[in-house]
């Protein structure tokens, strides 16, 4: 009888630690591909180079960052926590773009604000020379707007003197 | 090279007063901060006798450490990754230096840059290194003594000003040893 | 002794630029033409005096004097003898004498032309160009000498002097460092000459406008003598950036042309703000409007060729292209000053003379068209000069460093590039002076709904993305409209004279090169476009590491890794070639051998991708070199690059197009006739 309980002990046992093992090995999953880390590292800039992406940097320390993504990938870290964290350790430049907050507002505003102002001169600089234009004497208004290439060719000829 | 003799009689309107303003103010403010940029490449690191703007360091075991707070002591500010192979060369020195120095009362900091915290903590062992390193969070650190590449070394002296400064690894445990006691001396 | 030779050259050079300037200043302002005349010979000089010096320069790159300092850093034994000549651009010094050599050639050329009836610009240009001229002078002189000779001082330092300083010994190096590997490539020969060419042939056009401005000769003058300078300028200047582009694409082994790095934009500004003004000068001469406006534009043009080649030399701004640091820095930002200060006090002082007839007809009419265009290219202007300033405006004010990359570009300019890919459309269609939305839209209509043939079909065959059904809409519209302007004109000649067709159309190009060359730019424009779509919308990558034998998937792509052989080659490097098999649809479509080559001397490595190039797209793959490289084990990055060869393709008709265009007229007069201010039919 006690032979049998050791045996179902062990067996309790050797269950659980198979259980222990499969549990680890499932939270970690498969070794996440190139592409995959690729596709984080392709967001992120060389936090050393200048302009680089991370995804094509060559050197070593590029590779390191590159493995801690396929780490913190595995690990089923978020891309957003892999761009958060790569922040907090490197600074914002490892970002593709400034981070909106603060003064970096004015990166995504300005260009957008410029043109409608630029919009709003050029729109009013047109009104004022087409009131220009009407209001100056009556021109000849019998050159119409005609741009028939055969007209056209037609007095090219005449004014050639045929 | 301007002709200004006989300008046509135009009244100068307010608008356009206004449109010239905007136009040299933009022109001047732009020169301004290309000239401020251009400053800032021309300047070297932190110089010695300046004085660095205090920050902490928040070493791998956790504690933290303030230079604000280490006035009255030498640091010896060391910038150094685990992918930088010229570091290699002054690891070793840098900790005999330790050694010898710690206790006189010189602390030594190595801040880790824009590395990886698995290979820099192999590279500590690797070297066998006891003084407090951390990681230079955000860059914060690094650019505040505008380092151009690693290693570099700043040693503050017991005014909190900069003693000395060392770009490039140090080539015996003696120049560091001149170094520190230059430093030490009042 | 040659280098003696060629930097005594240089230094009397920079005097006779500086004399020519200021005689020519001089003389002009106390009326004594004899002064001028003495200026335009000193001008003269300079060019020949330049050849000297490059040719002394070159002499030693050749002959391998590597005791001159510019000599080792670019040069060595192992290369070839076309690349030895090349390295005269290769390095900081060499490429500033080319540029100088440059401009005294155009300021050459620019003077060679009967003055008769505009006697009074020829000071002017004189003093712009010398100055610009001698500016360049002085860095190669005072600062970047690339005769200055390698020395050995006692304390074992190298120093870079021409003349032997106190207490050193010259030093002669067996061999010299050679020209980055990078730089070895046949884009790369000619692209720097192409970008220089295109930004020193654009101070011609700014002198002639300083001039003018000066003078008070503001009539259009200086547009009408300019107009082929500004049309070559735009030309080598695009040429200059496709081919970066082409050698990007080819070496650097990112499997992409243009990487909106800070350096690249700012050859791309001056790009910009030229084909604005190529556009807008036309508006001038058709309608006598927007003459403060082209000034404006030529000079942020100039301003921008100098800004664009402080910030590439500076350091100022981080990227890789720049050149390494150099003292020649406060020097430019001082001319940039200059520059920006006088002309903008000029242009002031004479902004009451510059009002035209400032009259516009109707909203929709060509001339508003075109302002509209110019409106875009100024948008699109912003956003790259904002995204190349705001790191360093972000670095100051905040101390945060950040980086403003490709996406921000991408996002903010592309709703402007279509806007301008509409107007392409439509603009061909409209007509100068008294029209209405009315004209305009019957005008329109039927080329609009051939057009829509295009989205239709592209729909059906499966794309689903926004942007691409609307940029191949676009494309088609303009293809359309071009091809309709084309056959309409021909089909006029024809039943005028009774040509063939073919030769109808090649009449009517050659009878009004402008507006058909224009066309035919255009056209090249869109081609490019559907090239740029296809990868920057399709573009499709994978990476894996692979043992010999085994397999890598890409949609309809697998490519096999058959073999490696590493091997040395004769000019001094190590060269990992891979084989790799290549299957479309499961049908083998041919070989690829990517490779890495690894440079002892620079200790530098290059990667050279495998390619396989269709119309249809480009398989490209590259060997990894920052992983172990061997038949155990290799990792293949590959992309696949829908429609990326109409990118190239669409270059060359844009050549075509520009050539066509500034062809000189066989007939002067007929090119010099005005069409008076409100005249309804119009011809380009």
């Amino acid at each position: 009888m006690r032979k049998v309980g050791l045996l179902l002990l062990g067996l309790g046992f050797a269950a659980a630690a198979l259980v222990a093992i499969a549990g680890r090995a499932a939270a970690q999953g498969p070794s996440p591909s190139d592409d995959e880390v690729n596709a984080v590292a392709k967001q992120l800039y060389c936090p050393v180079c200048e302009n680089i992406p991370l995804d094509v940097c060559p050197t070593q320390a590029c590779a390191q960052w590159r493995d801690t993504i396929r780490l913190k990938l595995s690990e089923g870290w978020s891309e957003k926590q892999i761009k958060d964290y790569f922040v907090e350790q490197y600074g914002a430049r490892v970002l593709a773009t400034p981070p909106a907050e603060g003064l970096n507002w004015l990166v995504y505003v300005l260009p957008p604000a410029a043109f409608l102002v630029g919009a709003f001169l050029l729109f009013r600089a047109l009104r004022s020379w087409r009131h220009a234009a009407a209001a100056a004497p009556a021109a000849p208004a019998a050159q119409v707007a005609n741009d028939d290439p055969y007209v056209r060719r037609l007095e090219d000829e005449l004014k050639r003197g045929a | 090279m301007t002709d200004g003799q006989g300008e046509t009689a135009q009244p100068a309107s307010p608008k356009r007063n206004f449109g010239i303003v905007l136009v040299w103010v933009a022109v001047l403010g732009l020169l301004a901060i290309v000239g401020v940029g251009l400053i800032r490449t021309q300047q070297g690191p932190a110089g010695v006798g300046s004085k660095p703007n205090p920050f902490t360091l928040r070493a791998f075991d956790g504690v933290e450490y303030n230079t604000a707070e280490l006035v009255g002591q030498v640091v010896v500010i060391n910038f150094w990754a685990s992918w930088c192979k010229p570091c290699e060369q002054e690891a070793a020195e840098l900790e005999q230096a330790y050694q010898q120095f710690k206790d006189q009362g010189v602390v030594f900091l190595g801040v880790n840059y824009v590395d990886t915290e698995p290979e820099a903590r192999a590279y500590l062992e690797r070297f066998g290194i006891t003084y407090p390193n951390g990681p230079d969070l955000g860059t914060r650190i690094s650019q505040a003594f505008r380092i151009r590449g690693v290693p570099e070394t700043y040693i503050l002296g017991p005014d909190g000003r900069l003693a000395h400064v060392k770009i490039g690894p140090y080539t015996s445990l003696g120049e560091i040893a001149e170094a520190i006691q230059a430093a030490q001396a009042p | 002794m040659l280098a003696n030779v060629g930097f005594f050259t240089i230094v009397v050079t920079f005097l006779v630029a500086l004399y020519g300037a200021g005689a020519a200043a001089y003389g002009t302002l106390r009326r004594r033409p004899a002064l001028v005349d003495s200026a335009r010979h000193a001008m003269l000089l300079t060019w020949p005096l330049l050849s000297v010096a490059s040719g002394c320069l070159i002499g030693l790159l050749v002959s391998g004097a590597y005791d001159i300092a510019y000599v080792a850093s670019t040069t060595s034994s192992a290369m070839p003898l076309y690349l030895k000549i090349t390295s005269w651009w290769g390095g900081q010094a060499g490429s500033l004498l080319f540029w100088s050599w440059l401009m005294a050639a155009f300021a050459t050329a620019a003077s060679a032309r009967s003055w008769e009836r505009d006697r009074e610009f020829l000071p002017w240009v004189i003093v712009v160009t010398m100055i610009t001229l001698a500016f360049f002078l002085s860095l190669v002189v005072f600062f970047e000498n690339p005769f200055a000779r390698l020395w050995m001082t006692v304390d074992g330092q190298q120093l870079k002097a021409l003349f032997q300083p106190a207490g050193a010994v010259p030093l002669f190096p067996a061999d010299g460092n050679g020209l980055n590997p990078l730089l070895r490539h046949p884009g790369m020969v000619i692209h720097p000459p192409m970008l220089y060419l295109g930004f020193v042939s654009f101070v011609i056009p700014f002198a002639f406008a300083m001039a003018a401005l000066i003078t008070r000769r503001t009539d259009d003058r200086w547009i009408r003598i300019t107009r082929r300078w500004t049309l070559v300028a735009w030309l080598f200047l695009s040429l200059g950036l496709i081919l970066g582009g082409r050698w990007a694409y080819d070496v650097l082994g990112w499997g992409g042309y243009w990487g909106w790095d800070p350096v690249e934009i700012a050859a791309f500004m001056p790009w910009l703000t030229g084909t604005a003004f190529l556009h807008s000068v036309v508006v001038q001469e058709k309608r006598g409007i927007l003459k403060h406006w082209n000034m404006v534009l030529i000079i942020l043009t100039y301003s921008l060729v100098i800004f664009g080649t402080f910030l590439t030399r500076s350091g100022v701004l981080s990227s890789v292209h720049s050149f390494a640091q150099s003292a020649i820095g406060p020097m430019f930002f001082a001319f940039i000053g200059l520059t920006f200060v006088i002309s903008l006090s000029v242009l002031i002082s004479r902004w009451s003379d510059l009002k035209g007839d400032n009259q516009l007809d109707s909203m929709f009419s060509r001339e508003a068209l075109f302002t509209l265009n110019n409106l875009l290219f100024m948008g699109i202007l912003v956003v790259c000069f904002w995204g190349v300033i705001f790191p360093l405006i972000s670095e100051i004010f905040t101390g945060q460093k950040v980086t403003v990359g490709p996406v921000f570009y991408e996002r903010a300019t592309g709703p402007l590039w279509a806007g301008l890919l509409l107007l392409m459309g439509v603009a061909p269609l409209s007509v100068y002076g008294r029209t209405s939305w009315n004209n305009l839209g019957r005008a329109a209509w039927k080329p609009m709904a051939i057009s829509l043939v295009v989205p239709l079909a592209v729909v059906l065959l499966g794309v689903q993305n926004v942007a691409a059904v609307l940029g191949y809409w676009l494309v088609g519209l303009v293809v359309a409209v071009v091809a309709y302007e084309f056959w309409r004109g021909a089909l006029a000649r024809r039943k005028l004279h009774g040509e063939h067709l073919l030769v109808a159309l090649g009449r009517l190009a050659g009878r009004n090169r402008r507006r058909y060359g224009g066309y035919i730019i255009h056209l090249g424009v869109v081609v490019m476009a559907l090239g740029i779509i296809g990868i920057e919308i399709y573009q499709t990558e994978t990476q894996g590491t692979l043992a010999r034998g085994e397999q890598l998937t890409l949609g309809r792509y697998v490519m096999t890794y058959d073999a490696l052989s590493v091997f040395d080659t004769a000019d001094g490097k190590s060269v990992a070639r891979a084989v790799v098999t290549v299957y479309k649809d499961g049908r083998n479509v041919g070989e690829l051998y990517p490779r890495r080559d690894y440079f002892y001397a620079s200790q530098q490595p290059m990667t050279i991708p495998g390619v396989r190039s269709t119309l249809e797209d480009d398989f490209y793959v590259i060997l990894v070199d920052w992983q172990p490289i061997g038949t155990q084990g290799a990792t293949f990055k590959v992309y696949h690059n829908p429609l990326v060869n109409f990118v190239w393709g669409g270059g060359l008709i844009f050549i075509l197009g520009t050539l066509v265009a500034a062809w000189p007229e066989r007939d002067p007069e007929s090119a010099r006739r005005r069409v008076p201010a409100r005249a309804g039919a119009a011809r380009a």
